[in-house]
C-alpha cells in the first residue's frame, strides 16, 4: 500500500541556533524506517515524469522501489548507473526545480523527497558496502580531463566504467573543484567527497593535482602526448566584481576567495595557517547559493550580524529555497530590494561601511525578471566591516588563450555541440560552467554524462 | 610531494632552494611564479621562479623568512619534500626586442630581477642592473648580476656596501647622465617600486614593475590578487595571477596595493611567532 500523507518525511538537521556555530553537516538524513515510508509514498507511475527531470536520468521509481522494501544496497545501484556522485548529488541538487517538480504526488501535496531518499541510499552505501568497485578491463584508449569538479568526475566514472585510461588534471592540491572549494562542510561533507573520489581511484581512473592546463601542459601536447579525446571541465573563473568604489578595501572578498579559505584551505580551525577575517558585520552582496553558502560561513565564523544583500526582491531570489530558509533560520538577515552603491573605508584602507540604494520593481527585463530601479535618494550605509561578493563569475581565460581554434562566445563561455559538448576543435569536449557560466553540480554531471557518451561513441571505432 | 634537491642559505633572512618539480621546470620562464603549500595545514603561498634547469626538471626559488609559512619552509632540509609545489603560473617577462634596460631589485626581490637580467643580458641587450639591500650582510647573487649586467651599481641604505643610498638615487643619475633605456624592469618591495615608478615617469621611460600580492589559488578563481590601475583616467581592476604578476608601473595604485598587502598582517605575525616558538621548543628538546 502506498503512503498517502500529502507531506514529505521531515528529514532530521541540527537546530538552527546550534548549527550557526559550527561547521558540520546541517541535515542529519532520514532514519531508515523515514527512509522506507517516504519511499512507500512513490506511487511508481508508468509516466516516470521524474526520470525526465533527472539531467542525468537515474531510474527513479526503480530505485525507490528497492528502498520501500527496504533494499537499500540494491537502490543504491540503481543510482549508480546513471550517477558518478549519488551523495554529492542527494545533497546540493536543486531536486525542486528537477526531478521532484515533475512527480505526480506534487499535484495534490507534496512531491516524493527523492532528493533524501537518494541521498540516504548513498550514505546507506558508503557506510555497509565492503565491496570495492570492480576495475574495469582497460581498452587501452587515453582520454584527458581537465578539472575534478562535477563535469569532470562525471565524465571520468562513465569513461572508465567503459574501459578507458582516464586522468583528471586539477589544478589545486585537492581535488573535488567546487565540491571541495565552494560548497561548505555543513552542506557537504568533504569526507563525502573524498570517499566519491577515491571511488573512481579504485576503477583506474588518475587523478593530477597540481597540474594546470593552459600553463604546465596544453591541450596540443595532451593530444600529442596520446590522449585521444580531451574533456574540459575547468569551471567558472574569474569573480565579478561590481565595479564600485571601495571594492579593493581591506575586508572586501569575492565569494570564491572568501569561500575556499574556509572550505579548502580549512581556515576556520585552529591548525590551518591559512588567515580568514573574523568580521563583526558582513554584508554578502547577491542572492544565489554561493551568496548563501558564504553568508552562512561568515556566520558560523562569529559575524554578529550578516545580510544578504540583494537588488531584487525575495521572489527573484536565485538561491534554492531550502538556501534561504537555512540561512534565515540561522539569522542571516536579508535586506531585499537594496543595491550597493560604494563600499566605504576608514584611514587604515578597511571597510567601514557599505552605502546602499533603495531599489523597487518595475517593468520585466530580458531575463523576464522584473528590473530592480533605484529609489532617488534613498541612500543609506550599512555598518559592516567585511563585504563579500558574491555575484557571479565569468570564465577563465587561461584555457582558451593557450588552445588554438577553440572557440569561445562573447562573454567567454566555450562553444559547444550541445548533443555531443564536441567543441570546435576535433577531440576536444568541454561542459559544465566553462560552457554555461556559473549553473549547478547536476547541470555540469550531465554536461560531463552527455560527453563521455559522444568520447565513447567516437573512440570506440 | 616535491624533494628539496638544494638548499643554501644566501644571507640571514634569505635562503635559495632547489625543487624536483619537472612540469614546472618544462615550461618556466622569468617572470612567472610558482605557487607551495608546505604541508598539508599550510597555506598557499606564491614565489617567483628564481631559476630552473628542465634538464634536471628542477626549479629554483629564492624566498624571505617573513612569516610562518616561510618560517616552516626554512626548515626543510636537502631531501626533505614539499607537499605542493604548482606552476609555472602568470605571465612570462616581456623581454623581446629590448635593446638597452635598467634592472633595478631591491633585497629579495633581486632573485626576481636577476633571471630577467641573465635572459636580457642572454639575447644581447646592454643591462645595467642596480641593486639595493638595507646592509652589507642581506646582499645576495652579486656575482650573478654582475655577470649579466654591463653596468651594476651597487646601493645600501647604511652605506656598509658599495654607495650608501637608494636604489632611485643611482637610477636618476644614470638618466640625467644621459642614458636611454628603452625600459626599467623594477622588483622590490612596493614602496621602492613605487618610488622608481615616479621617477620613471618623470623622465618618460616605460617601467615594468612585478606585483607579488596575497593570493591563494594563483589560477584566476579567487580575486585576492586584485588590484587596480589606473588608465586614461579610468580605475581598472586586474588580477595579478592571470593579467601579471609584471605590470606596467606608471598605471599600478601602489598605496592600495601596500594596504592590501597589510591585510592579514597580524594574523601573519602572530602565527609567525608561533611558528619561531615551536621551533625554538623542538630544537631545545632536541
Amino acid at each position: 500500500m502506498p503512503n498517502m500523507s500529502l507531506k514529505k518525511n521531515e528529514m532530521p538537521s541540527q537546530e538552527p541556533d546550534v548549527r550557526n556555530k559550527n561547521f558540520k553537516e546541517v541535515a542529519l538524513g532520514y532514519t531508515p524506517e523515514q527512509a522506507v515510508d517516504e519511499a512507500k509514498r512513490c506511487l511508481n507511475c508508468k509516466n516516470r515524469p521524474c526520470v525526465s527531470g533527472c539531467p542525468v536520468n537515474i531510474a527513479i521509481p526503480d530505485f525507490i522501489q528497492h528502498m520501500a522494501k527496504g533494499e537499500f544496497e540494491a537502490a543504491y545501484q540503481v543510482i549508480a548507473r546513471s550517477s558518478a556522485l549519488p551523495a554529492v548529488c542527494g545533497r546540493v541538487c536543486p531536486q525542486e526545480s528537477q526531478c521532484e517538480k515533475l512527480c505526480v504526488r506534487g499535484v495534490k501535496g507534496e512531491p516524493v523527497a527523492i532528493g533524501r531518499l537518494e541521498r540516504f541510499a548513498a550514505d546507506w552505501h558508503n557506510a555497509h558496502s565492503t565491496e570495492a568497485p570492480q576495475r574495469p578491463a582497460s581498452n587501452g584508449k587515453k582520454v584527458a580531463i581537465i578539472g575534478s569538479g562535477p563535469s569532470g568526475l562525471t565524465c571520468a566514472g562513465d569513461l572508465a566504467r567503459l574501459g578507458y585510461e582516464v586522468t583528471v588534471f586539477e589544478a589545486l592540491h585537492t581535488a573535488g573543484g567546487v565540491l571541495v572549494y565552494g560548497i561548505p562542510e555543513f552542506r557537504l561533507p568533504k569526507a563525502i567527497v573524498q570517499k566519491e573520489i577515491d571511488g573512481l581511484k579504485a576503477m583506474g581512473v588518475k587523478i593530477e593535482t597540481n597540474m594546470v592546463i593552459g600553463r604546465a601542459l596544453s591541450i596540443d601536447e595532451l593530444l600529442a602526448d596520446g590522449f585521444e579525446a580531451v574533456f574540459i571541465g575547468s569551471g567558472a573563473g574569474l569573480p565579478r566584481f561590481m565595479n564600485i568604489p571601495g571594492e579593493n578595501l581591506k575586508g572586501v572578498y569575492s565569494a570564491n576567495e572568501f569561500l575556499t579559505r574556509v572550505n579548502l584551505m580549512k581556515a576556520y580551525l585552529p591548525g590551518s595557517d591559512t588567515p580568514v577575517q573574523y568580521a563583526k558585520r558582513v554584508a554578502v552582496v547577491g542572492g544565489g547559493n554561493v551568496a548563501m553558502d558564504a553568508a552562512r560561513c561568515a556566520k558560523r565564523l562569529g559575524a554578529e550580524e550578516v545580510y544578504i544583500v540583494y537588488r531584487r526582491s525575495e521572489a527573484e531570489l536565485p538561491a534554492r529555497a531550502e538556501e534561504v530558509e537555512h540561512a534565515k533560520e540561522e539569522g542571516v538577515v536579508f535586506k531585499l530590494l537594496n543595491n550597493p552603491t560604494q563600499i566605504l573605508g576608514d584611514e587604515t584602507g578597511s571597510v567601514k561601511g557599505m552605502e546602499c540604494l533603495e531599489m523597487e520593481l518595475g517593468e520585466p527585463d530580458a531575463s523576464g525578471r522584473r528590473r530592480p530601479v533605484e529609489k532617488p535618494g534613498s541612500e543609506f550605509v550599512l555598518d559592516v566591516d567585511c563585504v563579500i561578493m558574491a555575484i557571479g563569475t565569468s570564465p577563465n581565460p587561461l584555457i582558451k588563450s593557450t588552445t588554438e581554434g577553440l572557440e569561445t562566445q562573447k562573454w567567454g563561455g566555450i562553444v559547444v555541440n550541445e548533443e555531443t559538448g564536441l567543441t570546435s576543435r576535433p577531440n576536444v569536449y568541454a561542459g559544465g560552467d566553462a560552457v554555461t557560466g556559473a549553473a549547478t553540480v547536476i547541470l555540469a554531471m550531465g554536461a560531463g554524462k552527455t560527453a563521455a557518451r559522444a568520447i565513447h561513441e567516437q573512440l570506440k571505432g | 610531494m616535491y624533494r628539496i634537491v638544494k638548499k643554501k642559505p644566501l644571507n640571514p633572512t634569505v635562503t635559495l632552494m632547489e625543487v624536483e618539480a619537472p612540469a614546472v621546470a618544462r615550461k618556466a620562464q622569468p617572470g612567472q611564479f610558482i605557487i607551495l603549500r608546505v604541508d598539508e595545514a599550510g597555506e598557499r603561498i606564491p614565489l617567483t621562479v628564481a631559476d630552473y634547469d628542465r634538464e634536471r626538471g628542477t626549479v629554483t626559488i629564492i624566498f624571505q623568512i617573513v612569516g610562518a609559512t616561510t618560517e616552516k619552509l626554512n626548515h626543510r632540509a636537502e631531501g626533505d619534500f614539499i607537499q605542493d609545489f604548482v606552476g609555472p603560473l602568470g605571465v612570462p617577462t616581456h623581454t623581446e626586442g629590448l635593446k638597452k634596460v635598467a634592472v633595478v631589485g631591491g633585497g629579495v626581490g633581486c632573485a626576481i630581477a636577476y633571471p630577467v637580467a641573465k635572459k636580457l643580458h642572454g639575447q644581447g641587450c646592454e643591462v645595467h642592473s642596480i641593486v639595493g639591500f638595507r646592509s652589507k650582510e642581506l646582499v645576495i647573487l652579486e656575482e650573478e648580476f654582475a655577470a649579466a649586467s654591463a653596468k651594476l651599481c651597487r646601493m645600501s641604505d647604511d652605506g656598509s656596501w658599495g654607495e650608501k643610498g637608494l636604489v632611485t638615487d643611482a637610477l636618476r643619475r644614470l638618466i640625467e647622465s644621459g642614458e636611454q633605456y628603452d625600459r626599467v624592469i623594477a622588483i622590490g618591495p612596493l614602496i621602492m617600486m613605487k618610488f622608481v615608478c615616479q621617477l620613471t615617469k618623470e623622465f618618460g621611460v616605460p617601467t615594468t614593475v612585478s606585483m607579488n600580492p596575497i593570493m591563494i589559488d594563483g589560477t584566476g578563481m579567487c580575486g585576492g590578487c586584485r588590484l587596480s590601475l589606473i588608465q586614461d583616467g579610468r580605475r581598472v581592476t586586474k588580477f595579478a595571477c592571470v593579467d601579471g604578476p609584471d605590470f606596467d608601473g606608471h598605471q599600478v595604485d601602489f598605496d592600495e596595493a601596500m594596504a592590501r598587502g597589510a591585510m592579514y598582517r597580524d594574523f601573519e605575525r602572530h602565527a609567525h611567532e608561533e611558528a619561531c616558538n615551536l621551533f625554538k621548543e623542538v630544537e631545545s628538546r632536541a
